[in-house]
């Protein structure tokens, strides 16, 4: 690797001796001996196995539970409804006031996705707690699903989540997050061109080696020790504290180490009710989801629709552009009010646009609940945003890489959603790959700065 | 259900235990003796994270019959350093940066040690077959590429 301290040298003291270098990861050594110890790697004298009886059907009211035949099953030690969670209802992101509780750990009346969590089954062995939640008996009515965000946000569309009362998140700002900058249409007016493009990505799982679980272990003081691979530990423990009516002060987690996450393991989704059945047996409680699981339950990234208008000059400047953002949260919140929130501060892209308008919408649909993967709000942004620009460049039969330079943002610039640049690299970064690249641009481009005026 | 004595050698120790017939080599090694280097990753064979030795084979442990292994030689990551000293294979990962999650790590060691017992002397393209078997889901596969082919010639220097 090749590090170019000629950047930004006149601005900063050259303190970086370790980039460049190679540096030995503190926990190599347990990952080459095999002794690093992942959740699963805690194994307990008497320890239980939690299946779980998942929803068949997209959309369903759920008419009658029977547990009667696997109580029954040999080897069965306990079945839990939603009627044993002492506070059922939750929203991940309550914590930092994002409502409402819209989602529930064990269905109750209703289930709004194929795949989500009914009844809890524990057993001795995995195999008995499998067998035994094959033979719970849910009666459900099945009712009619919406699979896309453009047809749930139609009238009359059937409506997803009752906690929300219509199939978008509300915001402060009302049905999306807005961001109002400049005046968009007197940009359009006075554009040489305008270009409009609609992008679409579908879910992404995150498909982690190691699959989303944890071990829970009730330690005879009434505290719980719950060994899990979430990412996003305290969130969890105040989630299950929520969950459970149970002060913190109960509950230890151990975690950090992640056999791969990728943002796919920050929902709090299998330590709650591990710890509630570790609680009500008395006993160490496996929940480990299968590969399948994995696929299918595990919340992907979410699929997101972006539709961009741009007026351009024929310079090559970017004068107007209208952005309305969807991003499909599946059947609950989780963290997609917050994803849909970040793409609206981040649609300009790294560019700056004197007259910007912008609407996300965070939709429910009878989907796998999404949430959190790797820049999520921001990535099928990114992007939608950059074939625009490709789009955009061949339009006015400018070079791809000098019509970014003439719109880069640089220090100083007025970001749409009133954020003033700075430490920009954007310029620079360009320059570097022209060269890497060997992809020449004009001279005055390769005499531009992020930082400096007049260049 | 009725039990099944399995005798067998794990990283040269002598290891007995009654598992239920149909019990997975991976399930015995990690739940019944403890040795939890193998990981369950899919327990469905696509994996490769349970991979260990058997008898010089290496094996999907999670598609493998505790059973079948009664009298076997059975090695895993976890018995590979001897007196807490790595082998030039461990070093080089470590070295090379090859370990990210670390969830794959033990089955991409167990993979690239049959390869190097076989083909001392690999080339890239043996050693992306040998490791095809093996996801590493943050995709650092680059770098675990080099350190097999640098532990080769580790090797080599060795043995020269």
């Amino acid at each position: 690797m090749e590090l170019r301290k000629d950047y930004f040298a006149d601005v900063r003291k050259d303190g970086l001796h370790e980039i460049g270098q190679p540096r030995p990861r503190l926990d190599s050594p347990g990952h080459v001996t095999g002794k690093t110890a992942y959740f699963a790697d805690r194994n307990f004298p008497g320890m239980l196995h939690l299946k779980m009886v998942r929803s068949p059907h997209h959309h369903a009211r759920i008419r009658s539970i029977d547990t009667s035949e696997a109580e029954k099953h040999p080897g069965v030690v306990r079945v839990l409804t939603a009627r044993d969670v002492p506070h059922n209802v939750y929203t991940i992101l309550i914590l930092i006031q994002v409502g409402p509780e819209d989602e529930t750990v064990l269905a109750d009346g209703k289930v709004r996705w194929k795949g989500e969590a009914v009844v809890a089954v524990l057993a001795e062995t995995e195999r008995a707690a499998q067998e035994a939640a094959a033979k719970v008996k849910v009666d459900y009515e099945v009712l009619p699903a919406v699979f896309d965000m453009e047809g749930a946000l139609k009238p009359g569309a059937p409506l997803v989540n009752e906690y929300h009362g219509q199939n978008y998140y509300h915001y402060d700002s009302g049905e999306c997050r807005k961001v109002r900058f400049g005046d968009v249409e007197a940009g359009f007016a006075r554009a040489d061109h305008i270009l409009e493009q609609s992008y679409q990505s579908s879910p992404i799982e995150h498909a982690p080696t190691e699959t989303t679980g944890c071990v829970v272990t009730p330690e005879g003081n009434d505290r719980f020790t719950c060994y899990t691979n979430t990412q996003a530990m305290f969130f969890t423990l105040d989630n299950a504290s929520i969950i459970l009516q149970m002060p913190g002060s109960k509950l230890h987690f151990v975690g950090g180490t992640v056999g791969g996450g990728f943002g796919g393991k920050v929902d709090v989704i299998v330590e709650p009710i591990a710890i509630l059945s570790a609680k009500l047996t008395g006993r160490p409680v496996s929940f480990i989801y299968s590969r399948e699981e994995e696929m299918q339950i595990s919340s992907p990234r979410a699929a997101e629709k972006v539709v961009i208008k741009d007026g351009v000059m024929k310079d090559g400047r970017i004068v107007a552009r209208k952005v309305t953002g969807y991003t499909d949260a599946g059947a609950y919140s989780r963290h997609s009010p917050y994803g849909a929130q970040k793409g609206a501060a981040h649609y300009p892209g790294p560019y700056t646009i004197p007259n910007v308008w912008i609407d996300t919408y965070c939709v429910y649909t009878n989907r796998t609940p999404s949430s959190a993967m790797r820049g999520f709000g921001v990535t099928i942004g990114d992007f939608a945003l950059e074939v625009q620009m490709d789009k955009l460049a061949r339009l006015i039969g400018m070079d791809p890489l000098e019509f970014r330079f003439i719109n880069a943002y640089r220090d100083g610039d007025m970001k749409a959603h009133r954020q003033r640049t700075e430490g920009a690299a954007l310029i620079e970064c360009m320059q570097e790959a022209s060269r890497a690249a060997n992809w020449p641009v004009a001279e005055k481009y390769m005499a531009m700065s992020s930082y400096r005026k007049g260049a | 259900m009725a039990k099944v004595p399995v005798q067998f050698t794990l990283n040269g120790s002598e290891k007995a235990e009654f598992v239920e017939s149909g019990t997975t080599l991976l399930h015995a090694l990690r739940d019944k003796i403890g040795d939890t280097s193998p990981k369950g990753g899919c327990h469905q064979g696509t994996c490769g994270a349970c991979s260990v030795i058997v008898d010089g084979e290496l094996r999907l442990s999670c598609l493998t019959l505790a059973e079948t292994c009664s009298d076997a030689d059975i090695r895993t990551t976890a018995g590979l350093a001897e007196g807490g000293v790595l082998q030039p294979l461990q070093r080089a990962f470590l070295d090379a940066f090859a370990t990210q999650c670390g969830f794959c790590t033990p089955g991409m060691i167990m993979a690239a040690k049959v390869l190097l017992d076989r083909t001392p002397n690999p080339s890239r393209e043996d050693v992306v077959e040998a490791l095809s078997g093996n996801i590493c889901r943050c995709t650092g596969y680059e770098p675990i590429i080099q350190a097999v082919l640098t532990a080769a010639r580790a090797n080599s220097q060795n043995a020269a």
